[in-house]
Formats: structure tokens, C-alpha cells, sequence
């Protein structure tokens, strides 16, 4: 600027600069506000008990719906993407998983059980349905249509065929429904059922409040474990208050924090999906995998999706594991604080700073020390590793205790078990 | 080289935006179509397009290439750029390819070329005081160039739509497609959503010539500003990969850039398309209004 301008034209030419500010100052107060603006507000509804509103849940025969569902699950795990297959006795899930087809609805499903997910699912009658995860640029559906059992995905063009609907049940057809394949949960109201089946006298299931999900004015059910020493804070349902479908579902640690497990409509709508949706005739090219090829790959490979699961479901999916070659387990505990034992082949534990083993250079030593904490009990001593929600203690001599409770109730049931 | 032509210069474009009855009558389209035919027969230009048209060409013959044996696109594993599976069963999938191929970087960077050289080239040739001596004004000069730029992220992404159609046609078949959501659309349908898709992407490229624009009234050096505006671009991109910075990464101008696939969902999913919009268009008024605060104020020189 020149040293005779006026000061004045200065001034004027900076004030100028005060229009980008605004556009910036209007953009960043929008973006803060209009989200909470939308959010106040809780509905009005007529009070109704726990119990009622269960019903209302059991009642709810919702035949018809599609809608979008925003799932976030945060366990605490490191996320190295795929790494999570890795940590399964199966063994190698994501690896193995390549090797036979990318469609294969068990293996993409585990993707599910990290990170935040996108997926849109739409229902017509009990024969008709459809889930797709969203990916980047790329989108992954399994389509039941009557007796036919589909899964696609675009991203590698290929796809998935089951003809029998009841052979595949167990696996993708149902998914929708309520009854998921092993356990991964995906959509709310399947999520609720298991909340559901795992009440009793365990657990405090009471209304708190009201809340608007997806547009839809929604009771809140909050489930909390009765017993000590678990690790789950609460799990709040959002039920829609018209038709009694769950439309949220939330799982919070007792640590606090952001939700282990956050599943919920951001948009829904309960008239007729149009019929192409559920029309799926593979692509020109497309690979298509039938489903019996991969069952019989699969039966090896049964327990690779065990540790993700929701805590309640741990002891039926431990079940489910021994089936799969885990002969040497065993339910300690019953409902929220239930522990697993399990002796770890070989019987050989975790080298920790305890047992320093010869063989151990000192480098992997110290990584294994900072993955989990040294603790030691009646039993002996071992190494706690710990997630948001589900801890786990391999002692020195080869066992494992693991379960969606505090460090301190797995080192007492480790002392029991002595 | 004097201040007092600058003043003069300064002097006549307040005039000129004053004078409204003036404006209104010399407020054609006469300088937007002459910058128009100035940016498109620079050899600069037909360069960059010539580039933009060889990426579709290339991903084609080599996906020929590819699968001439029999073997599918990209191993099966899903990997390259989005689509590319579905090249060789339908032509107009090219289309999607190149435009997923092209808009990370060499989409933008022809558009930070075009963008960065608008005021700074002027300046750098000595003709912008010439353009100011005329009674069009600083804010209309500024418009004229934008659009100028605009029209050019359009043009380009049309000229990589239209030969990767080209090319898909002639070396594949075309016919109904396959979304992927699952579900089978006629090919007419798929046309009218390339064209969809051609021009989300050519919105997409609306932040990026704004910011260029704002970094080419800030120098006098063409070379300058286009190296700096390809350089944001390249930070950006860097930083959207950074797993650490998510809190920010939805702010960034390029991270929804690649949501014009959800163009090819059934139905389509609309929320990461507008967002992508909304971006630009904020991206569009903070920088283009900064360029205007700088440019209205700013001491033309050369």
C-alpha cells in the first residue's frame, strides 16, 4: 500500500475483507447450530412402563420398511482395518477370506464390527429382503427374494448365490429378521431382541425420557446390567412410538465415554420398497460363487467371528465356538458378568515380564507389555488386555479368562478357578 | 510502471462500477466470450485438455489389454480405481472409471492451472492494467474470469465423460448396467446418470478453482500462483489421508470429492452428495469473496 494513501481508502479497502470472514463466521455457526437446534426438542408422549414398551416391541409387526442405518462401533481395538480377523482362534480371517469370494456374507459382515458404517435395508414381507453396506464408491448387498439368497459386491463384481433360503438361513437370508448370522448386529431392532432375550433378573430395563430418531418420535428403553463388576454402563433403545420398531440402539461402557456400539436409522420410512429393488440377476462377468462351495469351507473356519460380539452374546458364541474345535472351555458367572475359560493350546501362556522366556528378544517383550497390564493373584500371574468393553487375562500358564467385566472380577474368577 | 497509472487505473474501475447506467449497458457477455476464446486457444489449454483425454484412452486399452485373456479386471480383488471390475462388460463403466481416475488430481490440477494463471497471468504479461483501462470494472473482470474457470472445469470433465464413452464403445459393449446397489438400470438411464455424474464432478471442481483464483489475485506471478494452488492441492489430499486429522478432513474441499458414486447407488444416497455441494459452494464464497476483497483493493502494477 502506498505510504500517501489515506488512511481512510485503507481502512475501507480492509473492511473489504470482513465479507470472506462473515461467509466463514455464517458456514461455522450453521454447522454448530442447525445439528443442535434440530436435536432439542424431546417429543411429547404419553408415559408408558418398561414393560409396555417391550410389548409394543413384541407386537410390532412392521412388514413393510427400507431406510438407511448409521452404525459406529468403537471397541477400543486398534484399528488396522481388517487386523481384527487376526485376533480370532479361527485364525487368519481376513486373510482367508480373499482366497475364496469377496461376497461371501460372512466374511464382509465382519467388517461391520469396526469403525462407522453406512447401510441401508429394506423389508417386504417376511421373503423379501435387502441390506447393502455402503462403501466408498463401492456398495455391498445381500438379497433374499423368495427362495433365492443373493450377495454382490460391486466393488470386485462378484457375487454370492444360495437357492434354498432355508440351507442359507443361517447365514444371510435372515439377516434382516432378527435372527443375525453369528451374532454380527446390524440392524436396531435385532440388536433389541438380543437385549431382550438376555433380561432377567439381572438386569434393570426402565423408559427414560423420549427422543426423536430419524424424524420419528421415539421412547427411550435404557437396559442395565444389576450385577458388579460389569463393564457395560447401559444400552438405551429407541423405540418408534407408532409402530414399536427400535430405531436406535445405543451401548455405552460403565468407564463412560463415547458408545462401544452406537446402531441407528437416519432415515426410515414404513411404506413398500419398490419390487426392482429386491430383482437381482448377476452382471455380464460377475464371479459367482454358490453358496455350497463355500460351506464347506466355512465349517473350518466356524468360530473366526467369536470376540467381536456384543458381550451378552459371549457365552452362546463361546457355545457356538467349542462346535468349532474348542474343546477345553468353560462359562464362568451367568448373565452380564459371565467369564470364559479357556485353555490356550499347548498350555503355554503369553511370555510376559514375569516368565521373561529366553526365546523372547527383548524388543517384542516390551510390545507385549505395552499391549496389556502384568497382574499377578492367587492364580498365579499373567497379563490383562483390555478393550472398552471386553477383557481378556491370559495367565503365565496357558488359560484364558475373558469377558465383558472389570479387570478385578476376571482375577477373582481366575482365583476361584484356582 | 508508475503508482500514479495504478491510481489512474484504480480510479477508472471505481468510476466504471459507479457509473451504473454505463455499467448496465456494456453489462454483455462480449468480455466473457472473448476470455473464453482467449483461455481455450492457448496452447496451455489444449495441452491440459489433450492430457484429460488420453487418461480414459489409456485406462481402456489397457483394461483390453488386461483381460484379453479371459482373466477379470483388477484380479478380482476390487482393486484400482472405482468400477473398473465392470469395464469389460459395459462399456459406459469407463466413463465412471476415468472420471474416478481423473478427479483426484489431474482434473484439479489442469483446473489450479487454469485458475491460478486468471489475474496473475494477466499481471505477469502486463495486459491485466489494459483489461482495467476498459470500463468493465474490477468485480465484473473478476466474475468474467471465474466463470471463465468454471466453464473449463466443465469442459474438461466433459472431455474426459466423452472420450471414455467414446473409447468404452469402441473397444467394449455397452448395454444395460448393473448398479451397485444390485440393481439393473436400461442403458438410456445410465446415459442420463453419466451426465449426472459428469457434471457433480464438474461442481466438484468449483472450491478449488475459487481458491486458485483467490492465491492468482494475491501475485503477479502466473507460474507462482498455479504452483502454489496444485501445491494446496496436493497438501489437501495428503491431509484427507491422515488418519489423525479426521476432526478436520470433512472440511477439506477434496473429501466428498468421490461421493458421485453414490450417483450409481439404487436409490441414490443423497447425503454425502449435497454435503459434497454445500462444501464447494462454501468454498466457492469465502474464496471467491476474499479474491474480491483482494482484487477491488488491490494496487495493479503491472
Amino acid at each position: 500500500m502506498a505510504p500517501y494513501e489515506s488512511e481512510s481508502a485503507g481502512r475501507r479497502k480492509a473492511t473489504r475483507y470482513v465479507v470472506p470472514v462473515a461467509v466463514v463466521g455464517v458456514a461455522a455457526a450453521t454447522i454448530g447450530l442447525v445439528p443442535a437446534l434440530a436435536d432439542s426438542g424431546n417429543p411429547d408422549l404419553p408415559k408408558i412402563s418398561a414393560q409396555q414398551l417391550i410389548e409394543k416391541i413384541a407386537k410390532s409387526d412392521v412388514q413393510q420398511m427400507s431406510g438407511t442405518v448409521k452404525i459406529s462401533t468403537d471397541l477400543g481395538l486398534p484399528s488396522l482395518g481388517g487386523m481384527a480377523g487376526g485376533f480370532t482362534p479361527g485364525a487368519g480371517g481376513s486373510s482367508d477370506g480373499k482366497a475364496g469370494s469377496s461376497a461371501d456374507p460372512q466374511s464382509k459382515l465382519t467388517e461391520l464390527a469396526t469403525g462407522t458404517h453406512t447401510l441401508r435395508i429394506a423389508a417386504d414381507g417376511s421373503d423379501r429382503h435387502k441390506l447393502s453396506v455402503l462403501d466408498s464408491a463401492a456398495e455391498y448387498s445381500v438379497i433374499h427374494n423368495g427362495d433365492e439368497v443373493w450377495a454382490y459386491d460391486s466393488a470386485s463384481n462378484e457375487a454370492y448365490h444360495a437357492k434354498d433360503a432355508a440351507a442359507a438361513g443361517d447365514r444371510a437370508a435372515k439377516h434382516p429378521k432378527g435372527e443375525t448370522p453369528k451374532g454380527v448386529p446390524a440392524t436396531p431392532k435385532e440388536l433389541a431382541d438380543e437385549v431382550l432375550k438376555a433380561s432377567g433378573k439381572t438386569t434393570s430395563i426402565s423408559v427414560e425420557g423420549t427422543s426423536q430418531v430419524a424424524g420419528r418420535d421415539a421412547y427411550k428403553l435404557l437396559v442395565k446390567p444389576k450385577q458388579a463388576g460389569s463393564t457395560v454402563g447401559g444400552i438405551t433403545i429407541s423405540v418408534d412410538a407408532k409402530t414399536g420398531v427400535p430405531l436406535k440402539f445405543t451401548l455405552t461402557p460403565a468407564g463412560g465415554g463415547k458408545a462401544v456400539v452406537d446402531a441407528g436409522f437416519t432415515k426410515v420410512d414404513f411404506s413398500k420398497p419398490a419390487a426392482s429393488t429386491f430383482d437381482f440377476t448377476p452382471p455380464k462377468g460377475a464371479k459367482v460363487t454358490e453358496g455350497d462351495d463355500l460351506k464347506a469351507r466355512d465349517k473350518s473356519h466356524a468360530p473366526k467371528e467369536m470376540p467381536k460380539d456384543m458381550p451378552k452374546d459371549m457365552p452362546k458364541e463361546l457355545r457356538d465356538a467349542q462346535g468349532g474345535g474348542m474343546k477345553d472351555l468353560k462359562v464362568i458367572g451367568e448373565g452380564w458378568t459371565s467369564i470364559a475359560e479357556l485353555k490356550l493350546p499347548g498350555g503355554q501362556g503369553l511370555p510376559t515380564g514375569g516368565s521373561a522366556s529366553g526365546d523372547v528378544p527383548p524388543e517384542a517383550q516390551k510390545f507385549m507389555d505395552a499391549l496389556g497390564d502384568h497382574v499377578t493373584g492367587k492364580f498365579g500371574s499373567g497379563t490383562v488386555f483390555s478393550t472398552r468393553l471386553v477383557n481378556a487375562l491370559v495367565t503365565d500358564d496357558g488359560k484364558v479368562y475373558a469377558g465383558a467385566v472389570t479387570k478385578d472380577a476376571l482375577v477373582k474368577a481366575a482365583n476361584a478357578a484356582q | 510502471m508508475s503508482q500514479a497509472e495504478a491510481t489512474a487505473a484504480g480510479t477508472t474501475a471505481t468510476a466504471a462500477s459507479d457509473a451504473s447506467p454505463v455499467r448496465k449497458r456494456i453489462w454483455t457477455l462480449g468480455l466473457f466470450r472473448s476470455e473464453l476464446v482467449t483461455t481455450f486457444r492457448r496452447w496451455r489449454t489444449i495441452a491440459l485438455l489433450a492430457v484429460l483425454a488420453g487418461v480414459p484412452i489409456l485406462v481402456g486399452i489397457a483394461v483390453k489389454i488386461e483381460t484379453s485373456g479371459g482373466s477379470p479386471a483388477a484380479g478380482g480383488g476390487g482393486g484400482g480405481p472405482a468400477f473398473i471390475a465392470q469395464i469389460t462388460n459395459n462399456g459406459l463403466f469407463l466413463v465412471f472409471t476415468s472420471l474416478a481416475a481423473t478427479l483426484p488430481f489431474f482434473l484439479p490440477m489442469a483446473v489450479g492451472v487454469i485458475a491460478g494463471d486468471a489475474i496473475a497471468g494477466e499481471a505477469n504479461a502486463g495486459t491485466l492494467r489494459y483489461l482495467l483501462v476498459a470500463p468493465a470494472g474490477r468485480t465484473r473482470l473478476l466474475l468474467t474470469k471465474y466463470a471463465t474457470t468454471m466453464t473449463f472445469c466443465l469442459v474438461a470433465t466433459l472431455v474426459v465423460a466423452v472420450t471414455a464413452l467414446a473409447t468404452g464403445a469402441l473397444l467394449f459393449p455397452l448395454g444395460d448396467l448393473v448398479t451397485i446397489s444390485g440393481t439393473r438400470i436400461g442403458f438410456g438411464e445410465g446415459l442420463v446418470r453419466a451426465l449426472l455424474i459428469a457434471l457433480v464432478v464438474a461442481a466438484s471442481l468449483v472450491g478449488i478453482a475459487a481458491l486458485g483464483l483467490f492465491v492468482s489475485t494475491l501475485t503477479n506471478s502466473g507460474i507462482a500462483a498455479m504452483a502454489t494452488t496444485v501445491g494446496l492441492l496436493i497438501t489437501v489430499q495428503i491431509l484427507d489421508q491422515i488418519p489423525q486429522l479426521h476432526a478436520i478432513q470433512p472440511y477439506l474441499f477434496s473429501h466428498h470429492w468421490l461421493s458421485f458414486a453414490d450417483l450409481m447407488r439404487e436409490p441414490v444416497y443423497w447425503d454425502d452428495l449435497l454435503k459434497n455441494l454445500g462444501l464447494q459452494g462454501l468454498y466457492a464464497a469465502v474464496f471467491g469473496s476474499a479474491a474480491w476483497a483482494r482484487f477491488t483493493a488491490k494496487d495493479i502494477t503491472a
